[in-house]
């Protein structure tokens, strides 16, 4: 498979209010095949976000930025890119769509002038092809009655209705990659199984690739072929899904599957991960979960390395570097 | 069976909007319409609905946060409609709630320690020092310690909030704990600390629960019966087996077709349901449930299909299962 998005040693770090640096992202690999769904998961604050933002150099001018590390795209390193070039990039070639639609959609303007305008600008339509373009794209994302709907606003459309609008607005320019921040989160279950099911007929269609965030690993099972686990701004295990769910090796990996209650385990007690998640300000030397760790030890207290168990399966663990956590 | 520890009988509750600048033509939501239920002593009684099924609307009710248009409550017997001056007090003592956000439910510039003893001074519990000695045991019954009654909510993390929230609400020694949503602001590996304080609080003070969830993961670890709302009506109740098991209801078995389950090797059933979740400002004709429903009959868009009781314990409103 040929890599369309490669990301290598990424660091992102953000501006404190004491002038200091808080490193939100930590010398982050991934990458992305052609035609793939890769899922990206983890809890609050573990700098999933921060890595799509980055992608897309949509980073907060002046307090966040990239200090190190390539996002290669197509070959060319896009992280190093000035703001003109970027902007041929953006929406046009890698698109992406948000949790909340309602904040992501300008309520002043109705939905087919802001599906046209990204039509004009990128495509070069005139005005009529726009709309007729506007509304086969509304179609296509499964909105009944799309010539009606153009002229409507956000506020009178549901939170379902209005990520289907999302999803066609970032399908507007034929994207190669569509990256998904937490597109069902917002959503309620019914809705949700409709978003991914679509987002998967059209990943499928018109052959994208896929990088959907979440932090919920029933929408990764069912959406992606591999996935990564992050965990303060690291990524502590890849693997495909399959083996990801079966054989996780990350003691983290490890307890967030124990956490999450389902039907094997109906009315028993929980196996919470001990402790919270530390502020980035005192992530502790080494291995970034050694204070939560159940298996942590005196090695834990350098940086752990990465280790290849088997193709396609890696780890960032001292457990697995010494044979395995004793699960 | 002994009496139950609350019984709603036929509550409904429509909330008038005001149309326009000039606030004339209101529209009507109905926001809860005819449900009846018991709620066992000692039991977690599950709530599962999706946003605007007026599952919120209706703990208001049972808590008398809101008035119901018609139908009553009974809470240990008396009906709580009635109630005024001390008895209404005893009953808010009796009742509390857990609500879904930790950061909006504390005042942030309140400390710890008295966020917690505000609803003893409001109850006249106790003097000064027999007051900080209950804040000081209810910091160590969820977890935290007693120290953290000098800091303020800020300092806490969102799990920890939560603990602080729970720990208010057994202040005053309650029977009835409504909890709205208790951890669907947490991340995962906290939602599982705050899942099992709860169960374990419960088993420690005899509490009853109604646990209102969107996630049906949760409710089906926590609950004994599980009732399912759809705008603003009970369409199923049934033990927490029956009903992850069997369901009866089509909407019951989609929404539980549509949770999606960490396990990628599943064997997937999905049912995907057509359209929105109706507005309750014009709800459908017949089932509210008939535009979406998957296996519909020509009698679900005329009549509404009665609730009643097709086995032991187990309420059903569809017209398949008549």
């Amino acid at each position: 498979m040929k890599p369309i998005l490669d990301i290598r040693e990424l660091t992102v770090r953000f501006r404190t209010e004491d002038g200091g640096w808080l490193t939100a992202v930590d010398r982050l690999n991934l990458c992305l095949e052609e035609g793939e769904t890769f899922g990206l998961v983890g809890e609050s604050g573990c700098g999933k976000s921060v890595t799509a933002l980055s992608i897309l150099k949509l980073l907060p001018k002046g307090s966040g930025d990239i200090s190190g590390g390539q996002i290669l795209y197509d070959g060319i390193d896009i992280a190093g890119l000035r703001e003109s070039d970027m902007r041929r990039i953006r929406g046009k070639e890698i698109a992406m769509i948000f949790q909340e639609p309602m904040t992501s959609l300008n309520p002043v303007l109705s939905v087919g002038f802001q599906l046209m305008e990204a039509l004009k600008r990128h495509r070069g339509m005139s005005g009529a092809d726009a709309r007729t373009e506007a509304a086969e794209l509304l179609r296509l994302v499964g909105i009944p009655e799309p010539r009606a709907r153009l002229s409507d606003y956000p506020h009178q459309m549901s939170g379902g209705m209005r990520q289907r609008v999302m999803i066609a607005m970032a399908l507007s320019c034929r994207p190669r990659i569509m990256i998904a921040d937490e597109p069902t989160t917002a959503l309620d279950v019914t809705i949700q199984a409709q978003i991914l099911e679509l987002i998967r007929r059209l990943q499928e269609r018109f052959g994208m690739s896929v990088l959907l965030i979440t932090h919920d690993l029933g929408v990764v099972a069912e959406t992606c072929r591999r996935a990564a686990v992050m965990y303060m701004g690291r990524i502590v295990e890849t693997a495909e899904v399959s083996e990801l769910f079966t054989a996780p090796m990350h003691p983290y990996t490890i307890g967030l599957f124990r956490a999450l209650p389902h039907k094997g385990k109906r009315g028993a007690a929980l196996e919470p991960i001990p402790g919270t998640v530390p502020d980035l300000a005192h992530v502790p030397p080494g291995c970034a979960f050694q204070e939560r760790c159940p298996q942590a030890h005196d090695s834990c207290k350098e940086p752990p390395p990465w280790v290849d168990i088997r193709p396609g399966h890696g780890v960032r663990c001292w457990l697995a570097a010494k044979g395995g956590p004793d699960a | 069976m002994t009496e139950p520890l609350l019984r709603a009988v036929r509550l409904s509750k429509v909330y008038t909007l005001q149309g326009g600048i000039l606030k004339t033509g209101g529209h009507a939501v109905h926001a809860v319409t005819d449900v009846s239920f018991d709620i066992r002593r000692g039991e977690v009684f599950g709530l599962v609905g999706e946003s605007g099924c007026g599952k919120s609307t209706l703990t208001k009710l049972i808590l008398r946060h809101e008035e119901p248009s018609s139908g009553e409550v009974f809470f240990d017997g008396q009906p709580i409609g009635r109630l005024k001056g001390k008895a209404l007090l005893a009953f808010r003592k009796k009742a509390q709630i857990v609500y879904q956000d930790p950061y909006s439910a504390l005042d942030p510039r309140q400390r710890i320690g008295d966020i917690l003893e505000e609803p003893l001074v409001i109850h006249g519990m106790g003097n000064r020092h027999e007051r900080l000695e209950r804040t000081a045991w209810l910091l160590k019954v969820v977890g935290l310690r007693p120290e953290h009654a000098l800091r303020y909510p800020h300092e806490f993390s969102g799990g920890q909030r939560q603990r602080i929230v729970i720990a208010r609400a057994l202040a005053l020694h309650p029977e009835l704990l409504v909890a709205d949503e208790p951890v669907s602001a947490l991340d995962v590996s906290i939602q599982a600390q705050i899942i099992n304080l709860l169960k374990q609080l419960q088993s420690e003070f005899h509490l009853t629960y109604v646990f209102v969830s969107h996630d049906l993961g949760v409710i089906e670890h926590v609950a004994d019966r599980v009732a399912v709302m759809y705008l603003g009506r009970f369409v199923e109740l049934g033990s927490k087996d029956e009903m992850f098991d069997h369901p009866l209801h089509p909407y019951t078995e989609a929404l539980l077709s549509a949770a999606p389950e960490p396990d990628p090797s599943a064997v997937r059933r999905r049912i995907l349901l057509e359209g929105d979740v109706p507005s309750p400002i014009h709800p459908p004709t017949g089932c509210p449930f008939h535009p979406r429903c998957p296996v519909r009959l020509p009698i679900c868009s005329t009549t509404p299909p009665e609730y009643r009781e097709v086995s032991s314990g187990r309420w059903v409103a569809c017209h398949l299962r008549t």
